[in-house]
């Protein structure tokens, strides 16, 4: 009697917390809807009405979807590669004990506290600058030539970039997944005759599977949306060499004034979007329960 | 073959000493076991022998090898962990088999070899489940079955019965000790517990602050031990000590009486008192009584009819009156 009481009590009072999260929600993703079935281009008030499926035909069949879908994957891709390669070492790194520990794991965040426009502009002109960049800087004093990071090899840059951002996310999970490992396991591997290679494969490898699920897909929700990085560097160029998805949904309702297309390619990306964690989660959820 | 030497090895942290210079020899197929309040330093010595610390000075020897500065898999002991840390993700039978594969054997005869560990350990319907899906009892069996695979030199446990309820306690202490009668193995197994290194031990080291305080058979600690610590850890309930006149009388600055060597009668002894808490346990009475000496635990065959408030008269029994002097040594 209480608890079905003090059940519908609690129903009642979280509603209103479900009601503005599910509006939230919904509201803008009907609009979007919406707005993709509608002709909608700010350069032509006067056309209005439903376009059927025209706008998707349009987003589609433009030459630079196809890149587009291409860099997104290979961006998300390269950027889970580095850091979760780069963040499991780090993590086996800052696992040891060394002097000034506390103050070099604070460091280690820090890259995660810049906003992604600042770095991406730092990199951009302090880093890959081909003139007066640091790697160019580097490159004279061993008689080399500046790259031209963002005119060279776009994407790859922008990889850089980001992953430098992602890097202390997933150092940072890993390094707590680390430090939760029994010390006693260890020392039976150890015991048993498992070296330091051993020990990693069989021991800390197969301890650090959740936390490495948790990571990629958390990453990877965050990556599919890249866009300040690209916006502040090579603007998707030189062509499509750069551009992802979310770019080329700003190029098409801001640039190109067609409302309707970049709604239509909102659609879209969360669609793909979805395939990508439908995917995900069948391949690496199951590390989750258990 | 596990015959192990210490010789002069110390062991610091930092600026504290936790093992003083230690000498100690565990014979081949001994059952040894290190007894001694928390903290005076056994799972460190018994660490020492493993190899997962690195001694500050002195010398370890295995089988008259030097192995001081072995590491652990190369000395050829197994050890058993108080957590167990069986490895979670794996199977029992992975986790049998660990060793072996890190060992290179080959899998035909790794199978064949965790079979038949599981057999003796009982382990065998076991042996497709995780760790996480047995019972304490289960996975204290499988951390021995990983040690014995390897057909070790010699056991290391550190107080492996710890986690478990006082029933299970007492199966596993008959199994650990019919593992070695059946392997002639050398174990050395380290515990808080006096009971379990009465029950269990060939051979004792009882330990304190790092220091061995007496080495011997169970009841050779029982019946002499050397000083005053090793005669109030000993035995169950603890020995009786009394100082003053009544030590005094017989020239030493502290005697000590165990509870069972204390006669109790209503008519008169050496010692009158008022019985406290009477503890009836069947085959046994402890009495709790307060004398002019200070509190005596008495214990009394059978069941024996005190009650609380209840004058009676002790009187120790002559021939069990330990003397020690004023630095506790043995007289
Ligand atoms: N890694 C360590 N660093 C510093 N002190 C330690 C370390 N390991 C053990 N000690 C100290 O050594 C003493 C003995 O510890 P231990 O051997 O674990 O005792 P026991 O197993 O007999 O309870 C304790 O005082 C403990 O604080
Ligand atoms: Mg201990």
């Amino acid at each position: 009697m209480a608890t079905q009481h003090s059940r519908a009590a609690a129903r009642l009072m979280i509603s209103p917390a479900v009601a503005l999260l599910l509006i939230w929600m919904i509201v803008p993703l009907t609009m979007t809807i919406w707005f993709s079935f509608q002709q909608y281009n700010l350069l032509y008030p006067d056309r209005t009405g439903f376009a059927g499926w025209s706008n998707y035909v349009y987003f589609v069949t433009d030459f630079r979807f196809a890149p587009a879908i291409r860099n997104t994957l290979v961006l998300v891709l390269g950027v889970l590669a580095i850091t979760m390669i780069g963040g499991i070492l780090l993590a086996l790194l800052l696992d040891q004990p060394f002097w000034g520990q506390g103050i070099v794991r604070l460091l280690v965040l820090a890259p995660f506290f810049v906003m992604p426009t600042v770095s991406a502009l730092v990199w951009k002109n302090m880093f890959m600058n081909p003139v007066n960049g640091f790697f160019a800087h580097i490159a004279k004093a061993f008689g080399g030539q500046g790259f031209d990071f963002l005119g060279q090899a776009p994407l790859f840059s922008i990889i850089i970039m980001v992953a430098w951002q992602w890097l202390p996310f997933a150092t940072l999970i890993l390094l707590t997944a680390l430090q939760s490992l029994d010390r006693e396991q260890m020392e039976a591997a150890e015991m048993d005759g498992a070296g330091p290679l051993s020990r990693f494969v069989y021991i800390t490898l197969p301890h650090l599977t959740r936390a490495i699920t948790v990571v990629i897909l958390i990453q990877t929700i965050f990556l599919l949306s890249v866009y300040a990085e690209i916006l502040v560097t090579t603007n998707g160029g030189p062509g499509t060499a750069s551009m992802n998805l979310p770019f080329l949904v700003y190029l098409a309702s801001i640039v190109d004034n067609d409302v309707g297309m970049g709604a239509a390619g909102g659609v879209i990306a969360i669609i793909l979007a979805n395939i990508v964690a439908f995917f995900l989660m069948r391949a690496i959820g199951k590390n989750l329960d258990a | 073959m596990g015959q192990i030497e210490l010789s002069q090895v110390t062991k610091g942290f930092g600026d504290v000493t936790v093992i003083p210079p230690l000498d100690l020899r565990i014979e081949d197929g001994e059952f040894v076991v290190f007894v001694g309040p928390s903290g005076c330093g056994k799972s460190t010595l018994l660490r020492l022998i493993a190899g997962l610390e690195d001694t500050t000075s002195g010398r370890i020897t295995i089988d008259g090898r030097d192995a001081t500065d072995l590491s652990p898999a190369q000395r050829g002991l197994a050890m058993v962990f108080q957590s167990y840390a069986l490895y979670p993700h794996m199977s029992v039978r992975k986790n049998i088999a660990f060793p072996l594969k890190m060992a290179g054997v080959p899998e035909e005869e790794r199978a064949r070899r965790v079979e038949a560990a599981a057999k003796v350990l009982n382990l065998t319907s076991y042996l497709d489940r995780r760790p996480g899906q047995l019972s304490g009892g289960q996975r204290q069996r499988v951390a021995i079955g990983r040690a014995i695979v390897r057909e070790p030199k010699a056991f290391l446990f550190d107080e492996p019965l710890s986690n478990l309820d006082a029933a299970l306690r007492m199966g596993m202490r008959l199994e650990i000790t019919e593992l070695h009668q059946r392997l002639k193995t050398t174990m050395i197994y380290v515990t808080h517990d006096q009971v379990e290194a009465m029950t269990m031990a060939d051979k004792i080291v009882v330990l304190n602050a790092g220091r061995i305080e007496q080495v011997g058979s169970p009841l050779e600690l029982y019946r002499r031990p050397r000083n005053l610590f090793v005669a109030g850890f000993i035995g169950s309930p603890k020995m009786n000590f009394v100082t003053g006149p009544e030590a005094a009388r017989r020239d030493a600055a502290t005697i000590g009486v165990r509870p069972e060597h204390i006669g109790i009668s209503r008519d008169g002894g050496d010692w009158k008192g008022t019985v406290g808490v009477a503890e009836h346990l069947g085959s046994d009475t402890f009495l709790h009584v307060t004398t002019e000496h200070g509190m005596i635990t008495v214990r009394a065959g059978g069941e024996v009819d005190a009650a609380h408030g209840d004058t009676i008269w002790l009187t120790p029994d002559p021939a069990h009156v330990h003397r020690f002097d004023a630095g506790g040594a043995r007289l």
